[in-house]
């Protein structure tokens, strides 16, 4: 990499408990984040994505392992002393003072002059858009409002790389959407390197420069949206992001071949091979080329329907297709079918 | 349609038993505090509305002298138990849990489980040893004694409001910049404040009203208000001690109005 780094995992292991009952929640976990990146670290609960967030901020310290921020060795530092700050999955905003004092805090700990305070106060109040409100307490501002302060607050002192913890996942559909733009233009106009933890694959797709899927402990792969989407790994990443049907097949030397003896070509290399729902055509059976498959369900999503299939030998498959226009081409169940594969869409992975 | 839950007050009697409770409750208070405006002598036969009671606790010298010193070790124990109970509190919520743990809520819950009586013979004999020792005579001993007794009463308001804080919040002001000492001064104890005046306010209720200890404990000529009048009770009893009483009552009652205005939970 060329850029600058800002943060770096070295072989980091965070295990809880104690003998054979301990559970580790990190597994040797090795990362480097760049300056000025908007980073996501995405999984399932339970994957330890907020637990590497935490070591970062040094809410907890690593059984084994290091952690770096701009080439510096932190993983001894309390938190106080750490050029990050952290948006909190319930905000954990002040209740007893008012919002320009909760944005100030940071800054006032630090012992930086009351006129700075002050002044950045009021620029990150515009920041977020909340200047009407500097004077209000907490609790009388809404979820959203709320939000806003608690990035407002962490912005406030110029962090070198700022935490979010599943920040949006406390707002309602609309509102998340909105604030997901609105992160993507608070990163770029500040130039803070984000590292931004989810669980929701759409989220981590729409703001992410880079992403790191994670599964039990362990980072399963980084890459950009783009990458970890369309070319997966293993199994887990192709599952988590977005749909795929798996087939397992044979290698051949002409190909990929199915259970049902058709032969695909594939990039790649292993037994299972994936195709996104939205890279698969149907045709009316029996015309050209094709694999040969009955509709055996269709269920209608607005945007698009999802088309359930069952190829000859019994192997389920879906394959998602614009919506028709009233009067244009639809699907019935028991319907016979033609399957075809974008070119470059099948893949090959390990198990 | 909405199928009718288990509810107390539907049973056939509860309300003549809640009428009888407090009647049996507040019953005798009323009668204490109508007799302590008797114009008579007399704590049993009424003569006629008067003041003159509560004048004549007021110019008596002796009860002059025990008030202040009730005030004196109610204020002192109070805020000595306060501090204690508010480091226990935080000792026993703001870390992991450790071993142990059970037993440190024991030894801090103590003095409300120990029958008071022994308690006071307890302290009656290791003053008597210190006494001995040292030739000190003072209030201290009576105020060590109360803040003994009144450190669980402070420290259970405070542990609430501790348990009932997000940690989340310590948490997020350490990541703000703030060292330990900082983050206790400006997001701990502000949020905490009121679980330690209500703290304070129940031990100074409890010491205000304290008569087996200090009874044991007090050398001589430090009577309190309590222990005066129990003396008082020894000889003829008149309605200035009802009048003593009714004082201590209405103080009693503004304190404890207080105490659950700061501990009520807001919606």
């Amino acid at each position: 990499m060329t850029q600058k780094v800002a943060i770096t995992a070295q072989n980091v292991v965070k295990a809880f408990g104690q003998g054979a009952a301990a559970v580790r929640a990190l597994d040797d976990v090795s990362v480097d984040i760049a300056t000025g990146e908007f980073f996501t670290l995405l999984g399932p609960s339970g994957c330890g994505k907020t637990t590497l967030l935490r070591l970062i901020a040094g809410f907890e310290m690593p059984t084994a392992g290091k952690i770096l921020i701009d080439g510096a060795d932190v993983t001894e530092m309390p938190p106080n002393r750490r050029p990050v700050n952290t948006v909190f999955q319930s905000y954990a905003l002040f209740p007893h003072l008012t919002v320009a004092e909760n944005i100030g805090f940071g800054l006032k700990m630090q012992g930086r002059p009351k006129a700075e305070v002050a002044a950045t106060t009021t620029e990150m109040l515009a920041l977020v858009k909340l200047d009407a409100m500097a004077d209000r307490k907490i609790s009388q501002l809404s979820g959203g409002q709320q939000q806003r302060v608690a990035l407002a607050r962490a912005l406030a002192p110029r962090p070198k790389v700022l935490l979010l913890d599943e920040p949006l996942s406390a707002l309602d559909l609309k509102l998340r959407k909105k604030m997901q733009v609105e992160l993507k233009r608070l990163q770029t106009e500040t130039g803070i390197t984000f590292v931004f933890v989810t669980h929701d694959q759409e989220e981590a797709l729409t703001m992410s420069d880079r992403i790191a899927v994670m599964s039990a402990g362990k980072i399963q792969q980084i890459g950009a949206p783009r990458e970890i989407y369309t070319r997966p790994v293993n199994r887990f990443v192709a599952s988590f992001v977005g749909e795929t049907n798996f087939l397992p097949v044979t290698a051949t030397p002409q190909g990929a071949r199915l259970s049902t003896g058709d032969v695909i070509a594939a990039e790649g290399e292993g037994s299972v091979l994936i195709v996104r729902p939205e890279q698969l055509r149907l045709g009316p059976a029996g015309v050209g080329a094709g694999l040969a498959a009955k509709v055996t369900g269709v269920v209608y999503f607005g945007t698009d329907i999802h088309v359930n299939l069952s190829l000859a030998d019994g192997t389920a498959l879906t394959a998602r297709v614009p919506s028709p226009v009233d009067g244009g081409a639809d699907f019935a169940t028991g319907q016979d079918v033609a399957v075809t594969f974008q070119p470059g869409a099948a893949r090959l992975i390990r198990e | 349609m909405a199928e009718r839950s288990f509810e107390v007050s539907r049973l056939p009697g509860f309300a003549t038993v809640a009428i009888a409770v407090f009647v049996l409750l507040y019953l005798p208070i009323l009668t204490l505090v109508v007799f302590s405006f008797n114009s008579g002598p007399s704590i049993a036969v009424w003569q006629g509305w008067s003041l003159h009671w509560y004048t004549d606790a007021w110019n008596n010298e002796a009860v002059k002298g025990a008030t202040i010193r009730s005030l004196i070790i109610a204020t002192a124990a109070s805020a000595v138990a306060t501090s204690v109970a508010t480091m226990a509190a935080l000792g026993t919520t703001r870390r992991a849990a450790f071993g142990g743990q059970t037993f440190i809520y024991v030894v801090i819950n103590q003095p409300l489980m120990v029958p008071e009586i022994v308690t006071a013979v307890a302290l009656l004999i290791l003053f008597g040893v210190v006494k001995q020792a040292t030739g000190y005579q003072g209030l201290g001993y009576l105020i060590l004694a109360h803040a003994a007794f009144c450190t669980p009463f402070a420290y259970l308001p405070i542990r609430a409001r501790l348990e009932g804080m997000d940690l989340s919040l310590e948490t997020a002001a350490c990541d703000l910049y703030a060292n330990p000492w900082q983050t206790f001064r400006h997001v701990t104890l502000p949020l905490l404040a009121p679980g330690i005046a209500a703290g304070a306010m129940l031990a100074f209720v409890i010491s205000l009203d304290d008569v087996v200890i200090t009874e044991f404990v007090k050398s001589g000529g430090q009577d309190t208000l309590p222990t005066y009048m129990l003396g008082q009770m020894r000889r003829a009893i008149t309605p200035e001690v009802n009048a003593i009483s009714t004082a201590l009552l209405g103080l009693t009652v503004v304190l404890l109005t207080l105490f659950f205005i700061l501990t009520r939970k807001k919606n």
